[in-house]
């Protein structure tokens, strides 16, 4: 029972955050029609930018104050919010007509590119103003700017403070997209955008505008995730490590089996593919962890190709 | 009929066969096939600098290991260029980066060899990436001294391959015999890497000194390099209550290991072996790391003379204390100039035959000799983090080698009982 719980509450703190990035995926598809593959790195980078952010900040080491941990949120959401946008305008847009794997290949090399400038060593001019920037190839460690307390025990099960953030967070903010989607007339304008780009345009619609906003918005969220991550996995791995690119595939499984271009189904996705993950690893054996995520995404291509909610719902995003 | 239906299946049951070989055969392939450590390359060049190689993993994962190694190259270079060369040539060193990645590793030291025609390569430190480079240096016939790739197998590649460091065989009974005698643990949960080489043969290795001394494997859980969360395994680890746990992994991952175990409320010592070292280890695991121990090549607290003036050199120089990689890139960049030196040419054959016949070569790490089997025959240093720093606390020394012996004439054997060999362990307190 304890055992459930725990696995249970895991699950949906891991889960969380691959649906935080799989949101962007999946908005992305949904308007575009192609894969970014570079939004794996703007989850790393959110991750590595609230390392930067605290250390250069003062908040390592020691209690650090209330305040610290928005202030790093949202700065780190801030400035990823700004890297999408470049992106788009600088690599995606001029590519707007081309054919979609000429975009697909410009996305592999942003991603390439992001990793490996991400990982040159500190400009020596800026860190001597005590800002660590490129990042270098030294893993280091996130500050624990969330008070790392356990809010109260249930069966054995110690509900960390922690966890219970990140899933806060994550569906405050997943909640917060929900409305912006589908309750506002900037989500109405990607909504229609994604339907049919033309006749949106044809309607008034500016659709770069819009494009660009969705950019920033997915990058945005996958900054959030970086900084949840990076407070619930403090040990952070060097920019170019494996283990981003694991994370980003697997949040793009979770967008592929939610239904791609779909935003509550990669909401469902990102949490289905966390419990299987921590489940299986937990019941079965936690060498395969990574199996049963994949074997998943197989099952549902086979069985429902548009994934689980990709027809169900017609609004697009 | 079955049998005409299988023959006309069979093209097609054998394209895809096809096109695993060259996966299958990794980097041996990409290099032409050149006589088997054969009389090796043209005439080397007898003016001007010499050149050797080197490769390792200066970006990528696991970036300090190569970035120490290159810092202990580069110094040891430098002392050997002040005091006038080797055969009155300056030395060079040319590196390549490997970015952690196998391909990588033997594409870099065809490029050395082919291209930039070295008479001797230096690395690696992880020991998959140590035989794919190794692979293709035995075919080209250049020699190869990995300075820190403890899986026995990367020597067995060939003659041309050496090491200046112990092999896992040895760092598992180091750690088992320290765990059992010191620690007076004897039920230990294993967690390891199942991607790496090292990790896997150093569990196995432990397994086996564990057991033959007379401990219990807990349980064995593994992972895979790069996962973040280890909540099954710590679960699972925690359920079975060991008196300590192994990690014989990297560095890079025992951090969130160490967190997570504490937060499951986990209080027995972790222990490790040399992947754990890294100045960055404290960084990552802050306080769940303190009081863990783990096996190395040396102690930059050594108070032997030789290690005294390296770590105070080395600190001028690079601003840093010296890691066991650092020092050990130092090592293998000298007995590779002392063979040079005593070897009569710097043709492939006649340069191995030097590194492979060095006796009593002091090194930083302690007294090298290169056994029959090319591995350096060594003592190891157990450490414990305190502090924030590894602290020394233990010299072991390998099986009926151990000096000034109360135990000598009874050294013991393979599977001999634990307590015939403590006095040594005792005895050997001061390195």
């Amino acid at each position: 029972m304890t055992r459930l719980l725990q696995t249970l509450m895991d699950g949906v703190a891991v889960g969380s955050l691959y649906a935080l990035i799989a949101l962007g995926y999946t908005m992305v598809y949904g308007i575009l029609k192609f894969i970014n593959f570079a939004h794996g790195d703007v989850f790393m980078l959110g991750a590595w930018v609230s390392f930067t952010l605290a250390a250069t900040l003062g908040f390592a080491g020691g209690a650090p104050p209330w305040f610290a941990a928005p202030l790093v949120l949202l700065g780190s959401m801030a400035l990823c919010g700004l890297l999408g946008f470049t992106v788009e305008r600088l690599a995606y847009r001029p590519l707007r007509n081309a054919p979609r794997i000429n975009v697909l290949i410009t996305a592999i090399g942003v991603s390439l590119f992001i990793e490996n400038t991400g990982q040159l060593e500190p400009i020596g001019w800026l860190a001597e103003r005590g800002l660590a920037f490129p990042f270098g190839t030294r893993p280091q460690r996130m500050p624990a700017l969330l008070p790392d307390a356990t809010l109260f025990e249930v069966v054995g099960v110690q509900v960390k403070l922690v966890d219970v953030l990140v899933i806060g967070i994550a569906f405050a903010l997943m909640g917060l997209l929900q409305w912006l989607v589908f309750g506002t007339k900037l989500g109405r304008a990607m909504r229609a955008v994604s339907h049919d780009p033309k006749t949106a345009a044809l309607m008034g619609i500016d659709v770069d505008r819009v494009i660009s906003f969705t950019f920033v918005v997915g990058s945005v969220l996958a900054a959030a995730a970086g900084f949840l991550a990076a407070e619930k996995y403090p040990s952070l791995n060097q920019p170019a490590h494996s283990t981003w690119i694991l994370l980003g595939l697997k949040a793009f499984v979770a967008a592929v089996v939610g239904g791609i271009g779909n935003v509550r189904g990669a909401m469902a996705g990102g949490l289905l593919i966390g419990m299987v993950e921590l489940f299986g690893a937990a019941y079965l054996s936690p060498q395969l962890r990574d199996v049963y995520v994949f074997s998943l995404l197989i099952v549902v291509l086979l069985v429902k190709p548009e994934g689980l909610l990709g027809k169900a719902t017609v609004e697009k995003v | 009929m079955p049998t005409s239906l299988l023959r006309r299946a069979a093209p097609l049951l054998a394209l895809p066969l096809l096109a695993m070989l060259p996966l299958l055969g990794g980097c041996g392939d990409t290099a032409p096939t050149a006589p088997q450590g054969g009389p090796a390359t043209e005439p080397v060049a007898q003016t001007g600098p010499i050149l050797i190689g080197e490769y390792g993993s200066l970006t990528g994962s696991e970036a300090t290991f190569g970035q120490s190694t290159h810092n202990g190259v580069t110094l040891a270079i430098e002392e050997i260029n002040a005091a006038g060369g080797v055969k009155g040539r300056q030395l060079e060193v040319k590196v390549y980066d490997d970015q952690g990645k196998t391909q990588e590793a033997g594409t870099a030291v065809t490029r050395l060899i082919t291209d930039d025609k070295v008479v001797a390569v230096i690395g690696e430190v992880a020991s998959s990436l140590s035989m794919a480079g190794g692979r293709v240096a035995q075919q080209y016939g250049v020699p190869m001294i990995s300075p820190s790739s403890t899986n026995a197998q990367v020597t067995r590649i060939g003659d041309m391959i050496s090491r200046v460091c112990f092999i896992d065989g040895f760092q598992g009974y180091v750690v088992a015999k320290f765990a059992l005698d010191d620690l007076k643990a004897d039920d230990i949960a294993i967690l390891y890497d199942q991607g790496q080489a090292y990790s896997k043969g150093l569990k196995e290795d432990f397994a086996r000194e564990l057991v033959a001394m007379g401990g219990r494997v807990a349980t064995e859980q593994a992972y895979t390099g790069g996962d973040q969360d280890f909540s099954a395994q710590l679960t699972a680890i925690r359920d079975t209550s060991p008196d300590a746990i192994f990690v014989p992994g990297y560095y890079t991952d025992v951090g969130n290991i160490a967190i997570q175990a504490r937060k499951l409320g986990i209080t027995a010592p972790l222990l490790g072996g040399d992947g754990w070292d890294s100045a960055q280890l404290a960084t990552l695991a802050g306080d769940a790391i303190e009081g863990s121990y783990y096996s190395n090549h040396y102690s930059h607290e050594d108070t032997r003379p030789a290690v005294q003036t390296f770590v105070s050199t080395y600190q001028a120089r690079f601003g840093a204390v010296p890691d066991g990689l650092a020092a050990l890139g130092y090592d293998a960049t000298k007995l590779l100039a002392d063979a040079m030196g005593r070897a009569p040419s710097l043709s492939g054959k006649d340069l191995a035959a030097a590194i492979n016949s060095t006796t009593d070569f002091p090194g930083v790490t302690g007294t090298i000799t290169i056994d029959p089997e090319r591995n350096a025959r060594k003592a190891a240093v157990i450490v414990q983090m305190k502090g924030g720093q590894p602290r020394y606390v233990t010299t072991i020394h390998p099986k009926g080698a151990e000096p000034a012996a109360p135990a000598e004439g009874a050294a013991p054997a393979e599977g001999a009982p634990a307590e015939g060999a403590a006095p040594a362990t005792e005895g050997a307190a001061t390195p």
